[in-house]
């Protein structure tokens, strides 16, 4: 896409408003809805990738050191991972 | 040459959609519709019409299927009525705003409750801004030669949305006329095959009716608005090209008798022929009035009525059809909107009447007219009068 979305004009459109062009949800900033983020105390992490598996965005990526870090363009601070993290390595807090 | 041939008028709208070379019909049957998919089922089963019949388990289905069938790039068929059409309700803003050429005969019908099976315009007006182009025919004849034109109207790529062609439950459906049904060489003339400029094609993939955020919705919305009011250029073109083919011709809004008249009456759908004759016999009594007959809904006409109104005293218009509550007939107030900035308007009187199949005869329209100058001449408190009920 050669524009931004909030640059686009109604004669920009495809027709119908069809999508041509694969994998353009990756542009949307679901990170928009958070009202809080999860934080990481890694000193407690066993690298068992539970919150990776059972992130509903799947927005959780393996950092260099093996840690399973959120891309906060997409999380949505929802808190299943907080949830469901064995050793309590994730909190959320307020934004 | 083809010739006149005596036939049911919903047999013919079907014989229509056999020589437009229809891929795909998607249909469930409802009164007054149901000989038109009943026709083509076995046009289909017989091997006369090589194409899909979709028998879906309701009309949300049958519309559903149409989205699917129209996006793949398939000259796609349905037709239902009355409550049927109430059940498409939310997947017809779909077909309309993905662009999708569908082409439905509308059989109108009365809503219920109580249960009517009989015609009025309630259905078509709770589809008024679907964002369908909506014609309305009024006998056979029409109903062949508009059903034609819907499928070049609605493919064509400077359209490309879904028509609605309607027509009067009964009093046009179920009517044997004299049809002049068109040789299938004129049909392949007039109506190019159907070319969906971004058809479902795995080869080149597409993703439609996506997730439109506030960002973008507008735009969409917009770029919707521009393309149903520029599409009155194609119709009223098709319409031309349709006249040159076959020597009948339409427009968005047909006069009949209007030279010179101080009153005009307007009327919508199959009653209009009645309303004719009533209008013959008021001139030959020698009132001065006029007919206007409105064949585009939707995209609404604005112009081409503003440009009839001239001189003109008294406009009394028929519904048939109610908005509960409102301003009374859905016509009537489009009529009121259209003119209210003239500085010349005239005096507009709204009359609902001919609900769930009634009859009303040359003697009735007679009756309307009258009321209508007395009510101009007078004035009146409500905003409409219901004709004919009993109090």
């Amino acid at each position: 896409m050669a524009k931004k979305e909030d640059e686009l004009t109604w004669k920009d459109l495809e027709i119908g408003a069809i999508i041509t062009e694969s994998g353009n949800a990756s542009q949307y900033r679901t990170g928009d809805w958070r009202s809080q983020k999860p934080i990481h105390d890694f000193s407690r992490c066993i690298k068992c990738g539970l919150c990776m598996i059972y992130c509903p965005e799947a927005c959780r990526y393996q950092n260099k050191e093996g840690y399973f870090e959120a891309d906060m363009y997409y999380c949505k601070g929802c808190g299943i991972c907080y949830r469901e993290c064995p050793t309590m390595v994730i909190t959320m807090e307020e934004e | 040459m083809s010739q006149r041939v005596g036939m049911e008028v919903s047999v013919a709208i079907g014989e229509t959609v056999r020589l437009a070379d229809t891929d795909v019909i998607a249909a469930y049957p409802i009164t007054p519709q149901t000989h038109i998919v009943e026709h083509i089922a076995e046009l289909v089963a017989d091997g006369e019409l090589d194409a899909e019949y979709i028998p879906v388990e309701s009309e949300h289905s049958a519309m559903s299927a149409c989205l699917g069938s129209a996006a793949a790039g398939a000259r796609t068929f349905t037709a239902t009525a009355g409550q049927g059409l109430e059940l498409m309700h939310e997947v017809l803003y779909v077909a309309s705003s993905m662009r999708l050429p569908i082409v439905m005969t509308v059989v109108n019908r009365a809503l219920s409750a109580p249960l009517s099976v009989w015609g009025d315009h309630s259905d078509a007006m709770a589809c008024r801004d679907t964002g369908w182009i909506q014609i309305f025919v009024e006998n056979g004849q029409e109903a062949v030669d508009n059903t034609l034109c819907a499928f070049r109207i609605a493919e064509d790529n400077n359209v490309l949305l879904p028509v609605m062609i309607h027509l009067d439950g009964f009093h046009v459906s179920h009517v044997i006329e004299p049809i002049l049904l068109p040789e299938q060489e004129q049909v392949n003339m007039f109506l190019p095959k159907n070319s969906y400029p971004l058809p479902l094609d795995p080869d080149k993939p597409v993703a439609m009716g996506d997730f439109g955020p506030p960002v973008i919705y507008t735009e969409a919305k917009w770029a919707q608005e521009v393309n149903i009011r520029k599409s009155k250029e194609t119709i009223i073109k098709v319409w031309e090209d349709f006249g040159k083919s076959f020597d009948r011709y339409y427009k968005p809004i047909e006069c009949y008798r209007c030279e010179g008249a101080d009153t005009l009456l307007f009327t919508m759908g199959s009653y209009s022929e009645t309303a004719m004759t009533a209008i013959d016999k008021m001139r030959s009594d020698g009132k001065n009035i006029g007919l206007v007959r409105i064949r585009l809904w939707r995209p609404f006409p604005f112009k081409e009525f503003r440009q009839i109104i001239n001189n003109v005293k008294t406009l009394i218009v028929l519904d048939r059809a109610i908005s509960f509550g409102g301003p009374g007939g859905p016509v009537c107030s489009e009529i009121k909107s259209t003119l209210y900035n003239q500085i010349n308007r005239p005096k507009i009187i709204s009359f609902i009447g001919g609900l769930g199949g009634r009859d009303i005869t040359v003697a009735d329209f007679e009756e309307i007219v009258d009321r209508g100058i007395t009510i101009a001449d007078t004035g009146s408190s409500n905003e409409f009068e219901i004709y004919g009920v009993r109090e």
